[in-house]
């Protein structure tokens, strides 16, 4: 898939559909992979990749990128196609600058999760038959390919791409997920065992930011935390109301626009479940406005900037509060 | 040299916390480690190191530094500063006990950040040798001996007992206060093991980084490099480095109202974020550019500029496996380095 790839860009560098390439370059070790942006064929030839570990969504990139001169070709993953439609719609994107290769989606793999292993000193990942064989300092480790996967891709939404201008590989079909188990879990807790398990969980933060940064959905010019005029500006979780309230504003603020590209957990260095507080929004507009996929489309009114004379009324808050 | 018996950890563990406050690396639900306020039971972790590094225990993220109470015309002024107690952070690596040295030459320089010494001056910092060191490691860049951490006092292990030493005069006081528990011990298995250490750490991925050609003189070179455009192109502008790293040590000051006062609280700050060191015209550092380099620039460069030498990098690794897009300080060394 690398080399086609790699071929496909050269290609279209060539012919002079585009300019530039985004995608993904080779780190230092077998994981360490950087989102980077290509000019000419030697670069590509000695840098891009595409493998287990090319897991960053590379959309958020395209609302500077697809800003400047020129035209720029993205290899998208089926869930990366879900945040950029969602980007045109937002008009954060300039859809006439971007070219669309849609590219195979995962699942991709998670280091973090062969560390969890306490598989240390890596040298090299191979995957043989959905066995990873990982070259060590201390000697080859093996382990199952799907106990390595990243959380968001074990709960894949979609194998199809929604928008793109050519695919490499065959389209696949919007999939029939597990993805609302767990918060159907969270659910069925009390309410005390729910905030318990969201103190455990919020308190670890550190306030990196990281998960906002990545998010393709987080895309104001100045966020309000950031602002030291908007009276909100914090830069640390000084305490736990402050550490709830980043991520539950975070998570209203993206509401309706989340397409659950998993980028948030994926990034956060404490390994907070962040994107189950987007699907609870997700689960919650399904259930209360009828389905509704953000991304799937750059058209339909989203159901939280529409009124409709069947929404669902305001006491609903408190109909579902009850214990 | 003394040593105790690794299944009597539980013993000394609870003889350290009868005296004092002692803080250990214990695993999380999720595998990472971090250190814990030690309570009889708990096992102290395996992994190679903790996720946050050991600096919040000097520098927290959040401190009240003063409060401010009003009354009509009048402002109360209230120190909000208390002696610390003694406390023992135990298990702590060599890159991180470097790092304190590194962080010593930041607060205690005149003029002293009493908030810090006052820390500094109740730890004790008991070190653990390493003996798994991992890919992300690259201590030996910055002449630090992972099998021969500093610290007030050090500890290794062969295995089957924990050896101790003490490095100072408060590390021979803490060794004092358990000295029931140590015996004598032979340490040839131990020199042993230390040997095999020193041989996987010249193995690593990292083992021929070397600062050689960075340091003070090299401000213009750097700092007017052409690869910074390409480096940093990626940067989410995140906080994450900064934030793992055991020598960042910026910080802001801000005023929270209480709403009938005010309470001064510094925290952390990153120079990735965007109103880092604003001003009253704004952020000197317009783009993610000029902050991206700021932070390798400060390391690699105007450290040492401004102490003798050395460098504001331990070589951790903390960075290289949390950073988002896997820009890290070895990265930019590689593409920077003119030799």
């Amino acid at each position: 898939m690398q080399e086609a790839m790699i071929n496909k860009a050269k290609q279209l560098l060539a012919d002079g559909t585009v300019d530039r390439v985004i995608g993904w370059k080779r780190g230092e070790f077998a994981y360490d992979i950087t989102p980077a942006v290509f000019e000419t064929a030697e670069e590509l030839e000695k840098e891009f990749v595409f493998d287990d570990f090319t897991a960053a969504n590379v959309s958020k990139y395209l609302v500077k990128e697809s800003k400047k001169e020129g035209k720029i070709l993205a290899f998208l993953k089926p869930c990366d196609t879900y945040s950029f439609n969602q980007l045109t719609k937002e008009h954060r994107v300039v859809r006439e600058n971007v070219y669309i290769v849609g590219i195979p989606g995962g699942p991709k793999l998670d280091a973090e999760k062969i560390k969890a292993k306490g598989i240390t000193g890596i040298l090299g990942v191979k995957n043989e038959n959905y066995t990873l064989k990982i070259d060590t300092v201390y000697g080859e480790e093996t382990m199952p390919f799907y106990e390595a996967i990243l959380d968001k891709c074990a709960t894949c939404k979609s194998k199809k791409h929604v928008v793109y201008d050519e695919l490499i590989g065959d389209e696949g079909e919007v999939l029939d997920s597990n993805r609302f188990d767990m918060v159907e879990k969270l659910e069925n807790m009390t309410a005390q065992e729910r905030y318990d398990f969201w103190r455990g969980e919020l308190s670890k933060c550190i306030r990196c930011n990281a998960c906002r940064n990545v998010c393709p959905a987080c895309t104001c010019e100045k966020c309000v935390f950031d602002n030291p005029n908007s009276g909100v500006e914090n830069k640390a979780p000084a305490d736990s109301f402050e550490e709830n309230m980043f991520h539950i504003i975070r998570a209203f603020h993206v509401a309706g626009r989340c397409t659950d590209c998993g980028e948030c957990s994926r990034v956060c260095p404490q390994h907070i479940p962040l994107h189950l507080l987007n699907r609870k929004f997700i689960k919650d507009i399904n259930s209360l406005y009828g389905e509704y996929q953000a991304g799937e489309d750059t058209t339909s009114r989203a159901p939280l900037n529409d009124y409709k004379q069947d929404d669902c009324e305001t006491t609903v808050v408190h109909e579902r509060g009850v214990e | 040299m003394l040593k105790i018996s690794l299944d009597k950890l539980d013993k000394l563990f609870e003889a350290i916390s009868a005296s004092q406050t002692l803080y250990i690396p214990v695993d999380r639900e999720d595998g990472a480690a971090e250190y814990k306020k030690y309570e009889n039971g708990m096992k102290l972790s395996s992994a190679l190191n903790t996720l946050r590094s050991a600096k919040d225990f000097f520098f927290p993220q959040t401190e009240n530094l003063v409060d401010f109470k009003m009354e009509g015309q009048n402002i109360e002024v209230i120190d909000v500063r208390e002696e610390s107690e003694d406390f023992v952070i135990f298990g702590v690596r060599a890159c991180d006990a470097r790092s304190f040295t590194i962080l010593d030459k930041v607060f205690l320089a005149e003029p002293v950040d009493s908030y810090y010494k006052n820390r500094r001056d109740h730890g004790t910092v008991v070190t653990m040798a390493c003996t798994r060191p991992t890919e992300t490691c690259f201590c030996g860049t910055f002449g630090i001996d992972a099998a021969a951490p500093e610290g007030d006092a050090a500890c290794y292990s062969d295995g089957e007992s924990l050896f101790i030493e003490a490095h100072n005069e408060k590390g021979q006081k803490f060794i004092d206060s358990i000295s029931s528990l140590l015996e004598d011990g032979d340490t040839a298995k131990l020199e042993a093991v230390r040997a095999k250490t020193r041989e996987i750490l010249k193995k690593l991925p990292l083992a021929n980084l070397t600062t050689d050609n960075f340091g003070g003189d090299k401000l213009n070179e750097y700092f007017n490099s052409d690869k910074w455009g390409e480096l940093s192109e990626s940067c989410l502008g995140c906080g994450t480095c900064t934030f793992v790293c055991p020598t960042c040590q910026c910080y802001d000051i801000k005023d929270f109202n209480t709403g009938h006062g005010i309470k001064r609280f510094r925290c952390w700050d990153s120079c990735m974020y965007s109103d880092f060191t604003k001003m009253a015209h704004g952020n000197p550092r317009l783009t993610q550019l000029e902050r991206f380099r700021q932070r390798f620039m400060h390391k690699l460069v105007y450290f040492p500029a401004n102490n003798n030498g050395e460098f504001g990098c331990v070589g951790c690794g903390r960075c290289l496996a949390k950073c988002p897009i896997s820009m890290n300080i070895v990265k930019v060394m590689k593409a920077l380095e003119v030799k």
